[in-house]
C-alpha cells in the first residue's frame, strides 16, 4: 500500500499522541474512563481553537505573536460584557474580528512584518484586557458554561469538541475553494493574483477567520474556568505555534493541516498531564515539556527520511 | 546604490527621531527638572535591551525564520549560576563572567544542534531549548537570593562622566558588533546568507559554520546581559529575562533591521531601545494606568513601523 505524503504527515502527530496516551494509561489506569479522559483533555479545547487560529495566519506565511493576549482579551470580554449585556459583548467581539481582518489588510498593503505588527497588537489587547478586568474575576455566561461542561453519552465533551473542530476546519481549509485560496496565497501569492483573485481579500478573510477562532477559544476557556483574568492565556502564543508545527504544519508555503493542528494541541496538553503523572519534580516540568517537543520533532524527521527513502526506491 | 544607501540611513533615523520626540515631550511635562535623571535611567535600561538586541539582530539577519526565543531563559540561568558561583566574593567576578559566557556558548551550541541535526525550525528549537534552560534555572535558583559581589554591584550601578557604566559596556559591545558586521568578512557572510542562502552556498560561503557562530554569539550576548542585569538589580530572579523576549525582537525591528534578513543595523538598536524605555516612562509621567499604558505602547510600536515603512519584508 502506498501512502501519500499527506497521510505520512498525519501519521506522525497521531502516533505521538497515541504513544503519550498509552503511557498515561499505563501509569494511571484510572485515567482510562469517561471522567479521566475529560479531565485530561478539557483544557485542550481552547488551545486547539487558538492553534487553528494561529494555523490560519501561518497559512498565509505570517506569524501571530498576539494570539495569547488576544485570547486573554476575548476571555475577559466573555466573562464581563458577553455575560452582563450580551448584545454589547457580541458587538465588541465582532469588532475584534474586524480588527484582525484590518490587521491582515494593513500588513499586506504596507508590506509590514507581521511579527512586529502582532507584537504591537499584543500590547493593545493586553491593555484592553487589563482595563476590563484589572484583577481576576468576571463570570462565565451560562450557555458557555453549559456547553463546556455538558456530558454527552459515551464520549466526553472534550473529545467530541476536538473532533468537531478538526472535521469542520478540515472541510473549511482542505476541501473548500476558500481554503485552497488561503493556502494558495501562502504557497504563491503572485499566481493567485494572476488567476484573478484579490490577495488582499483572501488575506483579510484568513486573518478575520483567525480572529473568529481566537474569539471561540476565549469563550471556550471562560466556559471551563468560569472566570477570567487579563493574563489567563498568555502562554497560548507559543503553545499555538508549537501545536501547528507538531501537527505537521510549516512556517511558509501554505503547508498546513487542521487535523494535525488539533492533534498537536491535544499532544501538548497531554504532555503536561503525563509529566504530573510521572511525578517529575515541578522544577523540571517545563524542561520535560521542551524535551517531549524535541523528541516528537525528531521522530518526525526520522519518518520524513523513511518516506523519502520509500519515494526514491 | 545611493538609493539603497538613503534607505539604509532612513531606517535607523526614524527610531532616533521618535526617541528625541518622546524625550522632549516627557521633559516638557516635568518642566525640564528630570532631563538628566531621565536620560541616565534611559541609558541604563536601554543598555540591557541593546545587548540582547544585538544578538537577536545577528540571528534575524540570517533570514526568514531565524530567531532566538531562548534569550530570557538564558539570561536567567546565566545570572543565577554566575551569582551562585561568585557567592559575594569580589575575587570571583571574572570567574563568574567566564561561567556566564560558557553557559551562553553551551546554550548556543545546543540551539544550533537542534536546528541543524533535527531540522527543527529555529523558533521551535530555541523555544524547546528555553524550556529546558528555564527548568535548570528554577532548579539552580533554589534557596536564598544571592547578592552580587560588592565591587560588581557598585560597578554596574555607578556612572563614569555621568554615563551609566552598563551603557558604556553596551556601547563597547555595540562597537564590536558594528565592526563585525560592517568591516569583517563574517558580517558580509551573514548578510549574504540572509539575502539568499542558496546564492550564499553557491558562492562558497560556509553557511552552516556562519549560522552556528551567529547562534552562539547571540546566546553569549544574552548570557552577558543576564550577568549584568543580575548584578545591577542586586540578585537573579526567575522572571528577570521575561520582558526581554519581546523587547529583543522589538528593538531589532523598530531599529530598522529588515525582518526578512540580510540587512542589519547597529545604531538603530540604540534608538529603538531608548525609545522603548522612554515611551513607558513618558506614559508613567503623564499618570496613565497600566491598561492605557499598554494600549498606547502597542499603538506607538505599530505607528513607528508604519512610519518607517515596509521594505521587501514578507513576514
Amino acid at each position: 500500500m502506498r501512502l501519500s505524503s499527506g497521510t505520512i504527515r498525519m501519521i506522525i502527530p497521531a502516533a505521538s499522541l497515541a504513544v503519550l496516551l498509552v503511557a498515561v494509561f499505563y501509569m494511571q489506569p484510572r485515567a482510562m474512563s469517561y471522567t479521566g479522559l475529560n479531565l485530561l483533555f478539557n483544557l485542550a479545547v481552547p488551545i486547539a481553537l487558538a492553534t487553528i487560529a494561529q494555523m490560519l495566519i501561518m497559512a498565509v506565511n505570517d506569524l501571530d505573536l498576539s494570539m495569547g493576549t488576544f485570547v486573554s482579551f476575548t476571555a475577559c470580554v466573555t466573562a464581563t460584557f458577553l455575560q452582563s449585556s450580551p448584545a454589547l459583548g457580541v458587538l465588541i467581539l465582532l469588532g475584534a474580528v474586524a480588527a484582525y481582518a484590518l490587521m491582515g489588510i494593513v500588513i499586506y498593503v504596507r508590506q509590514l512584518p507581521s511579527i512586529v505588527v502582532t507584537l504591537g497588537m499584543s500590547f493593545v489587547w493586553g491593555g484592553l484586557a487589563v482595563l476590563m478586568l484589572p484583577s481576576p474575576g468576571g463570570e462565565a455566561p451560562g450557555w458557555a458554561r453549559w456547553l463546556m461542561t455538558s456530558k454527552p453519552p459515551y464520549v466526553p465533551m472534550a473529545i467530541v469538541a476536538s473532533i468537531v473542530i478538526a472535521v469542520l476546519t478540515h472541510l473549511l481549509v482542505m476541501r473548500s475553494s476558500f481554503g485552497v485560496l488561503i493556502r494558495g496565497v501562502g504557497g504563491n501569492a503572485r499566481s493567485v493574483e494572476r488567476a484573478g483573485w484579490s490577495v488582499v481579500g483572501v488575506r483579510a478573510a484568513a486573518y478575520g477567520l483567525a480572529g473568529f477562532f481566537g474569539v471561540l477559544s476565549g469563550i471556550a476557556l471562560v466556559g471551563l474556568t468560569t472566570a477570567a483574568d487579563a493574563n489567563i492565556a498568555l502562554r497560548y502564543t507559543l503553545l499555538s505555534i508549537a501545536g501547528v508545527i507538531l501537527g505537521g504544519g510549516e512556517f511558509v508555503g501554505g503547508r498546513i493541516s487542521p487535523i494535525g493542528a488539533v492533534i498537536g494541541a491535544l499532544t501538548l496538553t497531554l504532555a503536561g498531564s503525563f509529566l504530573s503523572f510521572m511525578r517529575i519534580s515541578p522544577d523540571w516540568q517545563i524542561g520535560a515539556q521542551g524535551a517531549i517537543l524535541i523528541v516528537v520533532l525528531a521522530l518526525r524527521l526520522l519518518l520524513n527520511r523513511l518516506e523519502k527513502r520509500e519515494n526514491n526506491r | 546604490m545611493t538609493a539603497t544607501r538613503a534607505l539604509f540611513g532612513k531606517a535607523w533615523i526614524w527610531s532616533f527621531a521618535a526617541t528625541a520626540l518622546v524625550w522632549i515631550v516627557t521633559v516638557l511635562f516635568t518642566g525640564g527638572a528630570s532631563s538628566v535623571g531621565l536620560s541616565q535611567a534611559a541609558l541604563t535600561f536601554a543598555a540591557f535591551s541593546v545587548i540582547v538586541g544585538i544578538g537577536q539582530m545577528f540571528v534575524i539577519t540570517l533570514g526568514p525564520g531565524n530567531i532566538d526565543l531562548s534569550v530570557p531563559a538564558n539570561m536567567t540561568l546565566s545570572g543565577t549560576l554566575a551569582l551562585k558561583l561568585m557567592d559575594v566574593q569580589d575575587g570571583m567576578i571574572l570567574a563568574g563572567l567566564l561561567v556566564s559566557i560558557l553557559i551562553g556558548i553551551a546554550i548556543g551550541v545546543c540551539n544550533f544542534a537542534l536546528i541543524k541535526l533535527l531540522r527543527i525550525p529555529p523558533i521551535i528549537a530555541t523555544l524547546s531549548m528555553s524550556f529546558i534552560v528555564q527548568s535548570t534555572a528554577i532548579w539552580a535558583n533554589r534557596g536564598l537570593r544571592i547578592k552580587p559581589p560588592e565591587t560588581l554591584a557598585s560597578f554596574s550601578t555607578a556612572y563614569t562622566f555621568g554615563i551609566p557604566n552598563v551603557a558604556l559596556v553596551a556601547l563597547l559591545l555595540s562597537f564590536v558588533a558594528w565592526v563585525l558586521l560592517e568591516k569583517t568578512i563574517y558580517g558580509r557572510w551573514i548578510a549574504a546568507i540572509g539575502q539568499s542562502p542558496f546564492a550564499a552556498r553557491m558562492a562558497g560561503i560556509p553557511v552552516d559554520g556562519t549560522r552556528f557562530v551567529t547562534y552562539v554569539l547571540c546566546a553569549v550576548l544574552a548570557a552577558i546581559c543576564g550577568y549584568l542585569l543580575a548584578s545591577f538589580s542586586g540578585g537573579a530572579a526567575l522572571n528577570m529575562g521575561a520582558e526581554y523576549l519581546l523587547m529583543s525582537i522589538a528593538v531589532v525591528v523598530i531599529g530598522g533591521t529588515a525582518v526578512a534578513g540580510g540587512n542589519s543595523n547597529v545604531p538603530g538598536i540604540w534608538g529603538a531601545s531608548l525609545f522603548m524605555f522612554l515611551v513607558v516612562s513618558m506614559l508613567n509621567t503623564y499618570g496613565f494606568g497600566a491598561g492605557i499604558r499598554l494600549i498606547l505602547t502597542g499603538f506607538i510600536i505599530i505607528a513607528v513601523i508604519l512610519a518607517a515603512g515596509g521594505k521587501q519584508a514578507t513576514r
